[in-house]
């Protein structure tokens, strides 16, 4: 460990304030932590639980109505709330940096990256005829590859994880003392997150900064810190080192929050997911004195009567629960057994049997080859994970399923039937095939109560009216797990993941025999990504309706999915059970994407590091679309002819040059060397 | 299974519309603007009740400075400037709400189909609205009122068809934000024809632009139809009206110092369309938020 000069940050009883409508409702309650010199502090939690809050003291940005009631906060030794506004400024000119969330978001649309960068070493007092070759420099130290060419761009014409380069370049620009990450990578590709994360461990080490870094992703925490502390109601109440937390946690939130994800193989015929019951307290709240006690299944009357204590173990882990030592005995919020036949068998003819499907689009007078002969078939009742890169085809794909796209050629036939676009499909064939979008707040008429969003579903897609469809209204809303208090509000009122369920119900108003899953969980915290999870299992077990699932968490889709089919600029590039896909030997792309996700276990697969960027899909590479980026490439044969896509096994189909059992043996030798 | 709690947020924000309207009162425009409109309805709708003389009745008292007999004077026919002025509320406070719902009602469907339904539909449309906002609209007016005749009927027509383009161009924009959102292709996909995703769907969720480009709308209407009023296209005689009384009388302000013959009636039409501004301004602001 280093020499203990003054920590980088330090939260003191910190206690932060919101003033809504009159009165003040506490954010953050006497939260203490320390982030050393040079060390890497995570921050998580669940969405309002007072995480960026927290960061947002630190700067003393905090918005209007907030303000700092009591506690003191001090940056590299300087108490941030006596600095004078002046010497503030001076405080996050020179020793502060912040990276936000969205990248593009952070970067000003008008002006160049170079006029950007240069503004932060002008800030710094460098000289003016230094600033370019500065910005050069810093350009570089974030690995990119052509400096000169992308300080004349502006920030829209750079991709996500470029910008992210561009942002963090600035952010290191002053050889700040600390460093504040706010979910850095979470609207990146796992790929791009990989490398952007491997950057920040990189100049990490390089330039021994001190690093708060929020995430809601126990993995990217776990890959890139070394101590973590839980924040749950704007109470710390875990903290110590990564691995100490993660694999023993002392709070039942924080095992309940490792149990709700889907991991280490976890599948929805081996088990339900376990999830935290109730909902995340809002603002201003009546909390017991347990703020974690209404939802906690170990919760005793001592719990509701006395604030726990703070309990420190000599190793310096923290707890803040009266039954620390118990905190993994906490019993499960959900039944472990699977619902039977979680997992149908492929039986019959295929429900919908997608052939050399090409889906173009104009843009500008490029044409974007969005799908490029794509053929899947879906069975009844089973699941298929659909996974690959942002750009890969994977909503298109299902938006032309689904008829609101048209495709250029190839058809999607239902039962032998070959479906037209939207327009001409009968409402019986619109009934057959529903969708489940990735954000509720945008899928649910916000001006619609829950009844009349549910009741016209009900209308149009089972045919019901008058009493029959009430009738059916409450036995669908018992399906889905919603209050029939619910029905006469409006969508805004209720959290993301009743929305959620609300936007299930809608799908399942009819009897649908295959629901599109665009990412239904990807904007939900973990606990309600894992009750809806289940809910989806259940439906499907009992409906024996077939999803298409599209998501990035690639934990969830093995989770969820019976067959897997990974694409790749609008190709198909392996296609296979979910369990050989994800156990191997994989195509070099799978490989690539599997090794880029970050585990809590803390197992590090070698990294693979794909090359450059994802290829414009307007002129996709000659031969393998993959080759540019490919660290399997054999050579000539890769740039010059497209492989096929070809069964190599039992319902494996995979699209590569190299023979499978060539792969099966590389990456075999390579898992063993790297161990 | 997770227990079914009420989110406290529920029951404060069911009452999303009492709070717009808590908001709407604690604004002091919006305040002050209802409070002076208010007095001009209540004007038309009372005038004879509450006017001390009849505003249509002659007296030989031509032309009298104001006094405490005629609080405002009286004009070259020794009519009660002050009765006048309070009677002539009411023609404009008809044509001028009329003329603007006609607009609305005509802009936001023309809005609707042009946004939603994009092609074709659309290109056409918007090259007319185009075309039409080209065109000096004062002048559009008094053309079409000599083609047509004076009456009310057809100035509220004329009015209502000349601001339709630029409710059209508001709706429409409003409405190619909306189609985004996934619960267009939602609808869509449980098979709901066009009108119903126009009207039932994206409508509710576009109100709130509509709204302030009515109020906007209504106070420019008032502005034409005294224009046209003065221009002598506008409401006839004999009814009392603050621009016929401007146009009547504003050649005696060169001939002798007899202002108070056209300051009032000017006042008059200024606190009008100051006040529906006001009302716009503070329902733009509070619709914003």
């Amino acid at each position: 460990m280093s020499v203990p000069i003054a920590a980088a940050l330090e939260l003191d009883e910190l206690e932060v304030v919101y003033r809504v409508r009159g009165t003040d409702r506490a954010v953050l309650h006497g939260v203490s932590l320390s982030v050393g010199a040079g060390e890497s502090y995570g921050l998580v939690g669940e969405s309002g639980c007072g995480k960026s809050t927290a960061a947002l003291a630190a700067v003393r940005y905090l918005p209007r109505n907030g303000r700092v009631r009591s506690g003191s906060i001090r940056v590299a030794g300087s108490d941030v709330l006596a600095l004078s506004s002046e010497a503030l400024r001076r405080l996050r000119a020179e020793r502060l940096s912040m990276v936000y969330q969205n990248p593009i978001d952070a970067l000003n649309p008008t002006l160049r990256v170079g006029q950007q960068i240069a503004e932060v070493f002008r800030l710094g007092g460098v000289p003016r005829q230094e600033v370019r070759e500065r910005c050069r420099d810093a350009l570089a130290r974030v690995q990119i590859a052509d400096p000169g060419l992308l300080l004349s761009r502006y920030p829209h014409q750079l991709s996500g994880g470029m910008a992210q380069r561009v942002v963090i370049a600035m952010a290191l620009a002053k050889d700040p003392a600390l460093l504040i990450l706010d979910e850095p990578t979470t609207g990146l590709d796992a790929t791009v997150e990989a490398e952007v994360l491997d950057l920040i461990a990189q100049l990490r080490s390089d330039f021994n900064t001190a690093v708060l870094f929020i995430s809601h992703n126990l993995g990217v925490i776990r890959r890139m810190c070394e101590r973590v502390g839980v924040l749950y109601a704007g109470r710390l109440v875990e903290e110590g080192a990564v691995d100490a937390v993660l694999e023993d946690p002392q709070h039942p939130y924080t095992v309940g929050l490792i149990r709700c994800i889907p991991r280490g193989g976890a599948r929805k015929d081996r088990g339900r997911l376990d999830s935290i019951p109730g909902f995340l307290p809002s603002l201003g709240d009546e909390l017991p004195p347990c703020a974690f006690a209404n939802r906690c299944g170990l919760a005793a009357p001592i719990c509701r009567s006395e604030e726990p204590p703070v309990h420190r173990s000599p190793e310096q882990h923290m707890s803040r629960c009266h039954f620390h030592e118990r905190a993994q005995e906490l019993p499960r919020a959900t039944d472990l057994a699977p619902p039977p036949e979680a997992a149908a068998p492929l039986e019959g003819e295929p429900l919908l049997r997608v052939d050399d499907l090409a889906t173009v689009f104009h843009q500008r007078g490029h044409e974007v080859h969005a799908l490029a002969g794509v053929s899947v078939e879906i069975w009844p009742g089973e699941t298929l994970g659909l996974v690959g890169e942002s750009g890969s085809g994977k909503t298109t794909l299902a938006r032309t399923l689904l008829g609101l796209l048209e495709p250029m050629h190839g058809s999607v036939a239902l039962d032998g039937h070959v479906l037209p676009a939207l327009r001409g499909r009968s409402q019986e064939q619109i009934r057959e095939l529903q969708i489940i979008f990735q954000n509720p707040d945008s899928a649910l008429n916000r001006r619609h109560s829950v009844r009349r969003i549910l009741l016209r579903a009900l209308r149009k897609l089972g045919d019901l009216a008058g009493a029959r469809a009430e009738q059916r209204l409450f036995a669908l809303l018992d399906s889905v797990r919603l209050s029939e208090r619910y029905l006469d509000v409006r969508p805004s009122q209720l959290s993301g993941g009743l929305k959620q369920r609300v936007a299930v119900a809608r799908a399942f108003a009819g009897t649908p025999r295959l629901v599109v899953c665009d990412e239904p969980t990807s904007a939900l915290d973990v606990s309600v990504q894992a009750a809806i999870l289940n809910l989806l299992v259940e439906l499907q077990a009992s409906e024996r309706v077939a999803y298409l699932f599209i998501s990035h968490d690639l934990g969830v889709v093995r989770y969820i999915a019976d067959r897997i089919a990974v694409l790749y600029l609008g190709r198909v590039m392996e296609l296979g059970a979910a369990d050989t896909v994800f156990d191997g030997p994989h195509h070099p792309y799978t490989e690539a994407l599997l090794s880029a996700v970050p585990t809590i276990d803390g197992a590090e697969r070698e990294r693979i590091k794909l090359a450059g960027e994802l290829p414009s899909a307007t002129e996709p590479p000659r031969g393998c679309v993959f080759h540019t980026r490919c660290h399997r490439k054999l050579g000539e044969i890769c740039e010059r002819q497209e492989p096929p896509l070809v069964a190599v096994a039992d319902g494996r189909q995979m699209r590569c040059h190299i023979p499978l059992e060539e792969l099966a043996r590389l990456q075999a030798t390579e898992a063993v060397s790297s161990r | 299974m997770s227990v079914l709690a009420l989110p406290a947020s529920a029951a404060r924000a069911r009452s999303a519309r009492r709070a717009t309207l808590r908001a709407l009162a604690s604004s002091k425009t919006f305040v002050v603007g209802v409070v002076i409109l208010g007095w001009w309805v209540l004007c038309a709708l009372f005038s004879s009740v509450i006017t001390p003389h009849d505003p249509l009745t002659q007296s030989p008292d031509v032309l009298g400075a104001p006094s405490l007999h005629h609080l405002m004077g009286t004009d070259q026919l020794g009519r009660d400037v002050f009765s006048r002025v309070l009677a002539g509320a009411g023609s404009i406070l008809a044509i001028a709400p009329a003329a603007t719902l006609l607009a609305v009602a005509a802009g936001t469907t023309l809005g609707l189909l042009t946004g939603y339904l994009r092609g074709a539909v659309d290109d056409i449309v918007s090259r007319l609205i185009e075309a039409v906002l080209a065109l000096p609209l004062v002048v559009i007016a008094v053309v079409v009122v000599v083609a047509l005749g004076h009456s009310t009927l057809t100035l509220i027509v004329v009015l209502g068809v000349l601001f339709t383009p630029l409710i059209t161009r508001t709706v429409r924009a409003a409405v190619l934000s909306e189609r985004e959102l996934d619960y267009v292709p939602a609808a869509r996909l449980r098979g709901e024809r066009a009108p119903h995703i126009m009207f039932a769907e994206i409508l509710p969720n576009i109100t709130a632009p509509i709204i302030v480009e009515t109020t906007v709308r209504l106070g420019y209407a008032i502005f034409m139809i005294a224009g046209l009023t003065f221009l002598g296209f506008g409401v006839q005689e004999p009814s009392p009206n603050w621009a016929l009384q401007i146009s009547d009388n504003y050649t005696l302000l060169a001939a002798g110092n007899y202002w108070w013959t056209v300051l009032f009636p000017a006042l008059a039409i200024a606190s009008l369309v100051i006040a529906i501004n006001l009302i716009a301004d503070g329902v733009s602001r509070v619709s914003e938020r």
